[in-house]
């Protein structure tokens, strides 16, 4: 299936893709209106240190350890895509303890539900929006062997 | 503190209300003219670091930013114009020489502009490049005096070395040093793909790109920096750089700061030492000393490869091309004083030379005059900005032409002409690693050829129009072109008729 | 005849049919269990007190689980007995059930040690069941004083999804501090202090010397007043069916790494089953969600011809008290390490270049990362541990591995 792949050779550190995650997670159609005063949480994350930086968000594993681990049910594998049912979700972060990558995390709500990458599949973005937004190719969405 | 006699030129404006303070314009200013204000919460910038560059507002996800050139200004004077001023403060200030990057800016005439292309209509038909094959490969080198038969009545293969061009185009040289490796590797892979030619430049070449050889020329200038036997055969020609249209009598300088590990080892100096490229070859005085260094590099490459020499568009060039051919190379390249640079001293670019047009048209000319301009090729550079330039170029005299400016434009460049600061924020003009970093071959390379294919389209499209399928038969055929505003000696030179006539 | 029988109906045995689906998408599946509910998640009984969540949101697995999975289920019928010379079940009401493969995910059951003038107190609970919750959830008025014997995370997890409903909570523990199987002091210090500041008060160190019908005298001399008792001083795993037909059980039922008992066909999983913790090479009960599931799952590939191995656990928890969050994970040896920065507490144990275990109470983020160099038993001579020690944070590992992680 198509994953999103990051190559730190190519990575500026510029944290667009952090902002265009967040938009697009936002529910806006504007980018100002949505994160104007706004201390974003995304679900792509940068990480940095001299010079080299890298964006770090689900990669969507063939035995993912947070779904397995899941007491609730609420994560679940849908066509390969990691989905996240905030419904269901008791923000207990047994995921959090489980993944591999710190790539879940909770969310900004007031209930702790956990939040994590889902390929922008299920909001109006509707494909990766930190691909789209990284000037440099240093996130792909593609599919690889 | 001293008195500041310089005012900003340029304007950084922030939409208040889109800026959401990602500080992304922080990050990718190397110029370090926007940052972040804890006490306000706001973005704010130095306007006096901006060189406009247009990568803050390229990147801002929001487009709150523009640059405007400031209203800010000196006493209306005609004479005395703002330039000059600061010009002067900033040269009372320093004592130094002024530098400057890219071609010349000034308002002198662009003869492109001036000439005008013809197309058929009810005889001798236009064609439609998508219905009908149309031919725009070139092949550079000399031309044999006549055709030869062995006594079996066979043609004999009299030919000398060959360059192949799929499109008259080729990325002009410009050395690992200059530019980054990022931004070579971008025109290499793009002359690969596209079946044409980059150049080296004078840095040498770095041992990754060997494997685009059959599409590297390789050059020799003054420095002879990263010169040697296994180099002279890497390429597919060899260039003796004599002179350079942005800085014609001028020699080169990379400052040792940009002289990294890797420049070091192309280059073969030691690191951190400044590349100096003197402004005449020690060992060229007279054009017999120039065939000697032709004859010297055709021999060290085996007499397969055709030998370019490249000179800069200045005054007698006419009759400094004619010696050039009878020194022995395969192909003249001329660069004209519009030509791009990494650093030049600011009089020197904008004031000495001459227009690329008018000296191929001479060149053209006078080896046509003197019967041996089948000796040669002749390839010009120094500002093509276009398909229809690189058609005139053609129907003018070019065989091919030479790009550098719009190949770096095509990976990003906003010629902000600030590349003597090594900080390029395109990732092109600067050997800082972060910064090189921000120019993906992936994408640069893309989109040279993307910008390559486009014009080699236009070029089929008025090829069509005029009726000519070849490009061979448009080369010289100065009846396709007509002069617009232009004086009687103008015409003369460019050997056109002016419009209607 | 079914081809497996499961025996259970929580995170082992659902983790099973899994496992089996992800290789036999047909055979028959019977699956088997004494309670009469919809698969549920058993950690989430006390935010239903508390209505974080509901019966219908607490479901493990969607309402066509069972038959999207091609499930026979046959809820509310106990298995008393297993004969595996015959191969086959036995039930309370004298049906037999035949199987080719039998998965014992049974679970485990309160344990009540023997305490003076226990049968005396009326209003007495445990906190294990679906239906436990519920029976507690009508007891309790806003009046109610409740005693909670037992401060490990069942019992503070039902203190917090009653908290508000009842007018005081006391828990007593014999432990010198709450949660002591998964915190060292300290950390355990950092979480109590949270918890009482929520009006829970706690008899540490201490034990009831004797029940009266609304009174515990504590050994220390202090009593407590008291209308609601709630029991929750360790679980049992259940073993019997394994036990006494000769498989081999230590204080669980033993496992190896593909999820089989000492009997030929017959698997076990969840809070039933002894396994492997690689962080301290020992075995023993891991009554963990997480590692029900993986050991169903691995059974159930096993069981339906795959081929599995689940030899990666170590003991795990997350857990919440309050909105203070807590996770934990592995061994707590070796030399450590800990940090306090803004309020939060959070400690790693090391030893031979391999994390052990961590403790991090407060800020949680990507503690994964953690879990996964203890799972992976990684050295830490080939990452930057003073980075890592820091935060967790793949920037310690080396560029080759991060390549590993996010390029391929």
């Amino acid at each position: 299936m198509k994953r999103i792949y990051v190559d730190e050779k190519w990575c500026l550190g510029c944290h667009l893709c952090e902002y265009y995650c967040a938009f697009a997670n936002s529910g806006k159609d504007d980018m100002a209106k949505a994160l104007k005063n706004v201390k974003i949480n995304p679900r792509i994350q940068i990480e940095e240190k001299d010079g080299i930086s890298f964006a770090v968000s689900c990669r969507h594993c063939e035995e993912p350890l947070c779904v397995k681990g899941c007491i609730t049910g609420a994560l679940s594998v849908v066509d390969g895509v990691i989905q996240i049912d905030s419904d269901k979700c008791v923000g207990c972060y047994t995921c959090v303890l489980s993944c591999p990558y710190g790539a879940i995390m909770p969310s900004e709500s007031d209930d702790g539900v956990v939040q994590k990458c889902e390929l922008c599949l299920k909001n109006s973005h509707g494909k990766p929006a930190c691909v789209e937004g990284c000037p440099n190719r240093a996130i792909i969405y593609e599919e690889k062997e | 503190m001293a008195i500041n006699f310089l005012y900003p030129e340029y304007e950084v404006i922030r939409d208040k209300d889109k800026c959401i303070g990602c500080r992304v314009c922080e990050r990718q200013c190397a110029n370090e003219v926007h940052s972040y204000d804890e006490d306000s919460g706001c973005m704010v910038s130095d306007n006096a670091k901006c060189v406009c560059c247009h990568r803050c507002v390229a990147l801002c996800p929001t487009g709150a930013l523009k640059i405007v050139k400031t209203n800010h200004t000196f006493r209306e004077n005609a004479n005395w114009t703002g330039e000059h001023i600061c010009e002067i403060y900033r040269q009372a200030g320093t004592g130094g020489v002024l530098l400057s990057s890219m071609g010349n800016p000034k308002n002198y005439p662009i003869y492109w502009d001036k000439m005008l292309i013809n197309a058929s209509q009810v005889t001798n038909p236009s064609i439609d490049p998508l219905r009908e094959p149309m031919e725009t490969r070139v092949f550079l080198g000399a031309k044999p005096e006549k055709v030869e038969f062995n006594s079996k009545g066979e043609i004999k293969n009299n030919l000398t070395p060959q360059l192949k061009l799929d499109i008259p185009i080729m990325f002009s040289a410009m050395s690992y040093g200059s530019i980054s490796y990022n931004a070579h590797e971008s025109l290499a892979r793009a002359a690969e793909e596209l079946g044409t030619y980059y150049n080296t430049g004078e840095g040498g070449l770095h041992k990754d790109f060997y494997k685009y050889g059959p599409h590297t020329i390789v050059q020799v200038a003054s420095g002879r920096f990263g010169v040697h036997k296994d180099y002279l055969n890497a390429g597919a020609a060899i260039e003796i750089k004599m002179g350079q249209g942005a800085k014609p009598g001028i020699g080169g300088h990379l400052p040792g700061i940009k002289v990294g590990d890797d420049i070091s080892k192309t280059r073969m100096i030691p690191k951190g030492s400044d590349a100096i490229s003197p402004a005449p070859h020690h060992d060229i005085y007279s054009i017999e000393d120039l065939r000697q260094l032709v004859y010297s590099l055709k021999e060290a490459s085996d007499y397969k490869k055709p030998v370019i020499v490249k000179i800069a568009a200045v005054h007698n060039v006419a009759a400094i091309a004619s010696g050039i051919a009878r020194g022995g190379a395969d192909i003249i390249a001329i660069d004209g004083y519009r030509g791009g640079t990494g650093a030049a001293p600011t009089t020197i670019r904008d004031n000495v030379g001459i227009p690329i047009e008018l000296a191929l048209a001479s060149v053209d000319q006078r080896l046509r005059e003197e019967g041996i301009r089948n000796r040669v090729s002749i390839v010009v550079g120094g500002s093509i900005r276009s398909s229809s330039d690189i058609v005139k170029a053609i129907a003018l005299g070019a065989d091919a032409v030479y790009i550098g400016t719009s190949a770096l434009m095509a990976l990003g460049c906003h010629l902000c002409r600030s590349c003597q600061h090594g900080k390029c924020n395109w990732g092109i003009a600067t050997q800082r690693e972060d910064l090189v970093r921000r120019l993906n071959p992936d994408i640069g390379y893309k989109r040279l050829v993307n910008l390559l294919t486009a014009w080699n389209h236009e070029i089929k499209e008025m090829m069509g129009g005029m009726g000519i399928n070849s490009i061979e038969a448009l080369r010289g055929n100065r009846l396709m072109l007509r002069g617009i505003g232009l004086t009687e000696v103008e015409l003369n030179i460019l050997g056109i008729k002016h419009a209607g006539q | 005849m079914s081809k497996y029988v499961i025996i259970g109906n929580s995170t082992g045995a659902i983790g099973c049919v899994e496992g089996i689906r992800s290789v036999d998408k047909s055979g028959e599946i019977t699956l088997i269990a004494s309670e009469p509910h919809h698969t549920y998640s058993r950690p989430l009984i006390s935010y239903l007190l508390c209505g974080k969540t509901d019966e219908q949101r607490m479901k493990y697995r969607s309402d066509s689980f069972y038959k999207d999975n091609k499930v026979r289920k046959m809820l509310g019928k106990t298995v008393v007995s297993v004969d595996n010379n015959a191969k086959k079940v036995l039930l309370a009401d004298g049906k037999e059930v035949p199987y080719e493969k039998l998965m014992i995910a049974t679970g485990s059951v309160p344990f009540v040690p023997p305490m003076d003038g226990l049968d005396k107190v009326k209003k007495r609970f445990s906190f294990m069941t679906l239906d436990d919750a519920h029976k507690l959830e009508k007891a309790i008025t806003p009046q109610s004083k409740v005693l909670i014997v037992g401060a490990g995370l069942i019992g503070l997890k039902c203190a917090e999804g009653i908290n508000d409903k009842v007018k005081s909570i006391t828990v007593v523990d014999l432990a010198d501090r709450i949660l002591p199987s998964i915190l060292d002091y300290e950390g355990s210090a950092v979480v109590r202090r949270h918890i009482e500041s929520k009006g829970v008060k706690f008899y540490l160190s201490d034990s009831v010397k004797t029940f009266e019908k609304n009174k515990a005298a504590l050994v220390s001399g202090a009593e407590i007043d008291f209308d609601i008792l709630v029991l929750a001083v360790g679980v049992r795993p259940c073993v019997t069916l394994i036990s006494d037909i000769g498989g081999k059980v230590n204080r669980g039922i033993v496992t190896d790494d593909k999820c089989r008992t000492s009997l030929k066909d017959i698997y076990a999983a969840g809070d039933c089953t002894e396994s492997h913790d690689v962080s301290s090479n020992t075995n023993k009960v891991m009554a963990l969600l997480p590692n029900a599931y993986m050991q169903g799952e691995t059974a159930g590939i096993n069981m339906a011809g795959g081929n599995a191995h689940y030899d990666n656990a170590i003991p795990m928890n997350a857990i919440g008290f309050f909105g203070l969050h807590i996770i934990t994970a592995g061994t707590y040896e070796g030399e450590s390490y800990t940090s306090t920065a803004d309020g939060n507490y959070k400690k790693l144990f090391y030893k031979s270049n391999r994390l052990k275990g961590y403790i991090m109470i407060g800020d949680i983020k990507r503690a994964g990362i953690y879990t996964s160099l203890i799972k992976k038993r990684t050295p830490l001579c080939s990452i930057d541990f003073e980075l890592i020690k820091e935060k967790p944070q793949l920037m310690a590992f080396s560029r080759k591995a991060r390549k590993e992680f996010l390029a391929k």
